[in-house]
């Protein structure tokens, strides 16, 4: 249990790192496609990806304590 | 790279045999110049020792004889050296000690044979001749001797019989006679004699049977030599008595003849004739005198022999020869008074033939006389004056009367002067004749003397023959009455005595039975009293014993199983400590098995068996180090995750918490309070106390301070609070089975 926080942290460190980079090509290819090579989209999706990265990294590091519950209809 | 080595070795091995060489040149150097000491030191030891050796070997030599004819007869010159020192070997003392033992022996053996064989003919005597120790007196020291000289004579015959080695001729072998030498002769024989040893019963009665087979054997060999002397003799004497008779007969007959002759007258024929008969007579006379002579030679030598013999066997002196030895004497004394008597006949008839000689002679003198003075008066006158009637003439006749007459007065003055000395020539041929009357009186006395004398000694034995048979005769029936009488008595008192002790014993037996029945009694009654005793006791003791032994051996087999258990659980315990530092122990599943078998019927412990973990048995637990190890790196991780809970998980909380993790200082180990209060509930302080509580071997404890752990960090530590929870519960288990075994085992082993 202990190593698993460990493997959350590489996993989400590399998860945010490849979704940043990833932002970062795809705004990359958008500044270069459809937005004149501006810098905005590059930062947008790198902002995207960490951003992206950092939610999965939380809702990974969250997971234990997440209820899930189910509807149940009453029978009345 | 081996070859290298080999050329290593090899130098190293020339290096080192080169200085061998070296050394052993140096010491050969050393030796070379010690030489002639060293060598004339060996020669000197071994000289020594071999003179050491001579000289022992001979020293020894002279003390051990054995051992000298043992070198001497293996060692080639070795007798000439031992001659040499010690001189030849002597024989006396070569010979081993038991000779001259044996040397001495047969004198004393010889003494002590000859007693027992005195003793053993003494009674022999007694057997054989029933002659009493007072009648043997003059006689038995005689035979005795004789017999002994006979039983020595005859114990070296049989030792000479019996022994291999030859024996010596005994000192006393030279005293017997020459009869019982000549029966004796092939005993003499050279040897030693054996050791002396008693002989048996049937070797005396056969010694005796074998003297009185000897005895036999002489007196036959006795009586027949009697005989035939006694039959040569007698035949001697009836010869010579016979040529005496004959001689006798031929003396009488020529006497006669010669008187006839003398007085006869006749015709000349008849003289003549009668002249020639009277020759004849004569020359008869004398053959038959001569033959006398000789037969009466033989006669006393056959007698003389005859005595000889009779003396020899009186030197034998064998009672049961007496009879014939004394019938032999009186035949002797007989023949010697026959012989006597005939040739006293003889010298009568020859000193009366002698007479009528004489007188014839003197006749025939006077008659030739008388022719001579004839045929000297008348010379052709012929000398037979008888038939001369015819021739003679008147002158001659009256010559011759004339001359007849001159004759007769010769004679007439010769017969005067002889009637004159008649008287003395009378007393003078009666002197003569008194004398030979004398003598022949002293002679005939002397012999008759002898012959009484003879007879007498013969009659004297007969009788002392006779009187002693009959006092023999006389002792025998004493003695046989006296022994019957005897017999009688010790009849009649054994009688009395066996029936008087027959009475005693009968007596005797029956109280003794009685007491006997009584004891006998008393003792099988005591006797199964005590058995019953101890059967009961015996049985009581059994069950006592078999109950014990029931007891132990439920007991034992209690033990056995409590022992069982403690090893499987010992077994169990160990299996824990298998669990390395990282890895786990082994499963704790075949231990736990185990346990569960060697506790069938305990509930207990099957209870507690079957409480172990489900994890522990699969997987195994990690030891306390492990855990303890692990949590001091779990530790930095909880304290980073500190503030992580339901609520407060996002990413920043987890920022600003390792942010307080890096910046929180807190004791690394703390001492728990015994109550936990809620400040005490600080994930960091927890942390402390745990980590104290695990420093010291309190794992449950710390285990607890952890559970009290929340939110993330809970969530961090649970592995290890699980594998604490593990470890603990079966620690636990293993520890509450050990104790139970334990004391399960205490409880079984029987304390002395």
């Amino acid at each position: 249990m202990a190593d698993e926080l460990g493997r959350k942290w590489d996993r989400c460190l590399a998860d945010t790192a490849l979704k940043t980079v990833t932002g970062v090509g795809i705004g990359i290819v958008f500044s270069v496609l459809f937005f004149k090579r501006r810098t905005w989209p590059v930062s947008f999706g790198s902002g995207l990806g960490l951003g992206m990265g950092y939610s999965n990294c939380q809702h990974d590091f969250r997971s234990p304590y997440l209820i899930h519950g189910r509807m149940v209809k009453e029978q009345s | 790279m081996l070859r290298v080595c080999l050329r290593g070795v090899k130098a190293t091995a020339q290096k080192s045999s080169g200085r061998i060489r070296l050394t052993n040149v140096q010491q050969c150097r050393e030796y070379t110049t010690g030489e002639s000491s060293g060598a004339s030191r060996v020669v000197a030891a071994g000289l020594l020792t071999v003179t050491g050796g001579i000289g022992g070997t001979i020293i020894y030599a002279k003390w051990d004889h054995k051992f000298r004819a043992a070198v001497e007869k293996n060692v080639p010159y070795s007798e000439w050296l031992l001659g040499l020192a010690l001189g030849p070997v002597s024989q006396d003392s070569g010979l081993p000690i038991r000779k001259p033992m044996e040397s001495i022996q047969p004198p004393s053996m010889l003494e002590k044979q000859m007693r027992t064989s005195k003793a053993k003919s003494e009674k022999k005597l007694k057997e054989t001749t029933e002659y009493g120790a007072q009648d043997s007196g003059p006689t038995s020291p005689q035979p005795a001797q004789n017999i002994q000289a006979e039983a020595s004579a005859e114990a070296t015959q049989i030792i000479s019989a019996i022994s291999e080695v030859q024996s010596i001729p005994a000192p006393c072998d030279t005293e017997p006679t020459a009869a019982a030498a000549t029966v004796f002769q092939d005993t003499k024989s050279a040897g030693t004699a054996e050791p002396l040893r008693e002989r048996s019963a049937e070797e005396v009665a056969a010694r005796l049977a074998q003297q009185n087979q000897d005895e036999k054997d002489i007196i036959t060999s006795l009586s027949a030599r009697l005989d035939d002397s006694l039959a040569s003799s007698a035949k001697a004497t009836l010869q010579a008595i016979g040529a005496q008779e004959a001689a006798l007969q031929a003396i009488t007959q020529h006497t006669h003849k010669l008187k006839e002759a003398m007085e006869a007258e006749g015709p000349s024929e008849e003289k003549s004739t009668q002249w020639k008969d009277l020759e004849a007579a004569l020359a008869d006379r004398t053959t038959s005198v001569n033959d006398a002579k000789t037969a009466l030679v033989k006669a006393n030598e056959a007698l003389d022999s005859l005595k000889s013999v009779i003396d020899k066997s009186k030197g034998l002196k064998i009672t049961a020869a007496r009879p014939l030895i004394l019938a032999a004497e009186e035949n002797l004394h007989k023949m010697v008074v026959d012989l006597d008597k005939v040739v006293s006949k003889v010298q009568s008839a020859e000193s009366e033939a002698k007479i009528v000689a004489q007188y014839t002679e003197l006749v025939h003198e006077a008659k030739q006389q008388f022719q001579r003075e004839v045929s000297s008066l008348t010379p052709e006158i012929q000398a037979n004056w008888k038939g001369l009637t015819g021739k003679l003439s008147t002158d001659d006749l009256n010559a011759l009367i004339a001359h007849a007459h001159r004759r007769i007065d010769q004679l007439n003055r010769e017969l005067a002067e002889q009637r004159v000395r008649e008287q003395i020539h009378m007393e003078a041929a009666l002197e003569q004749q008194r004398a030979e009357d004398q003598r022949a009186l002293d002679k005939a006395v002397g012999t008759a003397k002898q012959h009484v004398k003879e007879e007498a000694r013969l009659e004297q034995e007969r009788k002392l023959a006779e009187l002693r048979e009959v006092i023999e005769a006389e002792m025998r029936t004493q003695l046989r009455r006296q022994a019957a009488a005897h017999t009688d008595h010790v009849r009649d008192v054994l009688k009395v005595q066996e029936q008087e002790l027959r009475a005693e014993a009968e007596q005797e037996l029956s109280s003794k039975l009685l007491a006997q029945e009584t004891r006998y009694r008393q003792l099988t009654q005591e006797q199964l009293d005590d058995f019953t005793l101890d059967m009961n006791a015996a049985y009581a003791r059994l069950k006592g014993v078999e109950e014990a032994i029931d007891s132990h051996v439920e007991a034992e087999e209690e033990a056995r199983k409590a022992h069982r258990l403690w090893l499987s659980v010992e077994a169990l315990t160990y299996t824990l400590k298998t669990a390395s530092t990282e890895s786990p122990s082994m499963p704790l599943e075949d231990a736990a098995e185990a346990v569960r078998a060697s506790c069938v019927e305990n509930d207990f412990a099957l209870a507690l068996a079957s409480a172990l973990p489900e994890e522990s048995l699969k997987r195994g637990v990690y030891s306390e180090a492990s855990l303890r190890a692990r949590f001091n790196s779990l530790r930095s991780l909880a304290r980073r995750v500190a503030l992580i809970d339901e609520s407060h998980n996002t990413l920043y909380q987890y920022f600003l918490s390792y942010v307080q993790a890096a910046l929180l200082f807190e004791k690394q180990q703390e001492v728990p309070p015994t109550q936990l209060r809620s400040e005490d509930l600080d994930p960091f302080k927890l942390l402390s106390y745990a980590s104290y509580c695990l420093e010291h071997g309190d794992l449950e404890l710390a285990a607890k301070l952890v559970n009290q752990l929340r939110g993330e960090a809970r969530r961090v530590v649970e592995d290890w609070l699980i594998e604490a929870r593990l470890t603990l519960e079966t620690r636990q288990v293993i520890s509450l089975l050990s104790a139970y075994a334990n004391a399960v085992g205490l409880g079984t082993t029987q304390a002395p």
